[in-house]
């Protein structure tokens, strides 16, 4: 067990050395192939200004997600068929196509007659990364409160608890303790997804390497791209070890 | 017609050009999957190794690979890769980067598989003395693939969906059909949402048949 930790570890310092020797590498062949009177880093505040928009995304979708993840996984479980039945098909359907065909619904369809919707496309990847990762939460949820075992809930009959009380006091506490970390793949798989906003128009850090490829030729084009994996990458791999270091310590749950 | 409500009549006339669409996409997603099964195994012997100057590499770039968007990796391949000569047609460049991309999925699925196999079977096949060629053919991989089935199942129906993302690069696939078919006549309602039914009717009764390979194999073992 003490050897494959290390063995782990070193793995995790070998991966982050190679992300640095990539962002090194990028920064390496500006300098050689850049006209001389380009400056170092000149890349970095066009690339910084959109990675604002890419954390804001994460954020803002993350909080939706989770939000319609719980709301959901409760109404999944829920005693009446209808709800039940509602629940499940958002679900499916959500599940059922892939994230960009919501984007481009949200983004190109609501606009137009017969909705008339004015959506900022920030507002619409925000819905889209919410609604897609919160019907993937929505079973992780809803696992999560199956997982709770039997004897938890007759005790809470026994004690004359209503269903939201039990709900509010038993189920959830321990229900949401247990969806941490695959919560924790799903905030790296919206991180990833936050990426598609670029084909709407939204100006995140992989539309502004875009427009950098654009403006600046194709000689910069591997560093700009270097630079872009290795930005979402050191974003990413936090979360990773985070998700880990939780796992490894949850003899709580 | 363009009242603004849907019209069947529009969705018929549209339907024979997302079938072509939806073509491109199966083409794209079988290749790319039958792609990301080979890398997928040669990903996972390489991080099983015991030589760690292979194992180490090969999880480091299976990492790497996982943490960064697809979207993000089919830029690089279509723009980086001709910078130095290297000019491919986008489709197949975008097979190649959901190859990749899948293929770190994929050795997961492996490693875990060929880590539930038990240490007995190992012994006993060092004890008969079988070379390791005959080792992994015979007896490691014949128990070790069938209870994969059902992961990989999940992964191709994610490839399926998430091939969409190939229109990036211009490869004119279903979704990328819908959208030239909403800007040539202003009306995105019908094509996007007929995209989408079809992506969903290909996907759930696939996801339904991956469930019930599932329950069959989780009653098995």
């Amino acid at each position: 067990m003490n050897n494959n930790d290390l063995g782990a570890r070193l793995r995790t310092y070998l991966a982050i050395i190679i992300a640095l020797l990539l962002i090194g590498t990028a920064f390496g062949v500006q300098m050689t192939t850049n006209p001389p009177e380009t400056p170092p880093f000149d890349l970095l505040p066009t690339m910084l200004r959109g990675l604002s928009i890419t954390i804001n995304l994460t954020i803002f979708g993350s909080i939706l997600a989770l939000i319609i993840a719980i709301f959901t996984g409760i109404l999944r479980s829920s005693p009446f068929r209808i709800v039940r039945g509602l629940a499940s098909m958002y679900v499916e359907v959500f599940r059922g196509t892939s994230i960009l065909v919501q984007l481009f619904w949200i983004f190109f369809v609501l606009p137009l007659p017969p909705f008339n919707l004015e959506i900022s496309p920030f507002v619409a990847g925000v819905l889209a990364l919410g609604l897609n990762v919160g019907a993937y939460g929505a079973e992780v949820v809803r696992g999560a409160i199956q997982s709770i075992s039997r004897g938890q809930i007759e005790a809470s009959i026994a004690l004359n608890m209503s269903r939201g009380l039990m709900l509010r006091r038993v189920i959830l506490p321990q229900a949401l303790v247990r969806i941490v970390p695959p919560f924790g793949n799903l905030l790296i798989e919206l991180l990833k997804a936050t990426s598609l906003v670029a084909l709407i128009t939204l100006a995140d850090v992989t539309f502004q390497a875009n427009t950098l490829r654009q403006s600046l030729g194709v000689r910069r084009i591997p560093e700009i791209y270097m630079l872009l994996l290795a930005i979402y990458f050191l974003i990413a791999y936090p979360i990773t070890l985070g998700v880990r270091w939780v796992e490894s310590r949850r003899r709580w749950a | 017609m363009f009242d603004g409500a849907w019209s069947w009549e529009f969705v018929i006339e549209i339907m024979p050009r997302l079938l072509q669409g939806l073509q491109v996409t199966i083409q794209a997603t079988i290749v790319g999957f039958a792609l990301s099964a080979v890398l997928g195994l040669l990903m996972a012997l390489g991080r099983r190794s015991e030589n760690n100057w292979l194992s180490w590499p090969t999880t480091a770039v299976i990492e790497f690979i996982r943490m960064t968007p697809l979207l993000v990796q089919l830029f690089f391949l279509f723009f980086v890769l001709p910078r130095y000569g290297l000019r491919l047609p986008a489709f197949f460049v975008g097979v190649v980067a959901l190859g990749l991309h899948y293929g770190t999925y994929n050795s997961e699925v492996y490693r875990a598989g060929i880590d539930a196999i038990d240490k007995g079977q190992w012994e006993a096949a060092k004890a008969l003395n079988f070379p390791p060629m005959h080792t992994w053919t015979r007896i490691i991989l014949p128990q070790a693939i069938p209870p994969m089935y059902p992961a990989l199942g999940n992964y191709f129906v994610a490839m399926f969906k998430e091939s969409a993302q190939l229109l990036a690069i211009t490869v004119v696939e279903l979704m990328l059909t819908a959208r030239i078919i909403g800007t040539e006549t202003f009306r995105f309602l019908e094509p996007i949402t007929m995209a989408g039914v079809l992506y969903f009717v290909i996907s759930y009764p696939s996801s339904l048949l991956v469930q019930r390979l599932e329950a069959r194999y989780a009653k098995r073992h």
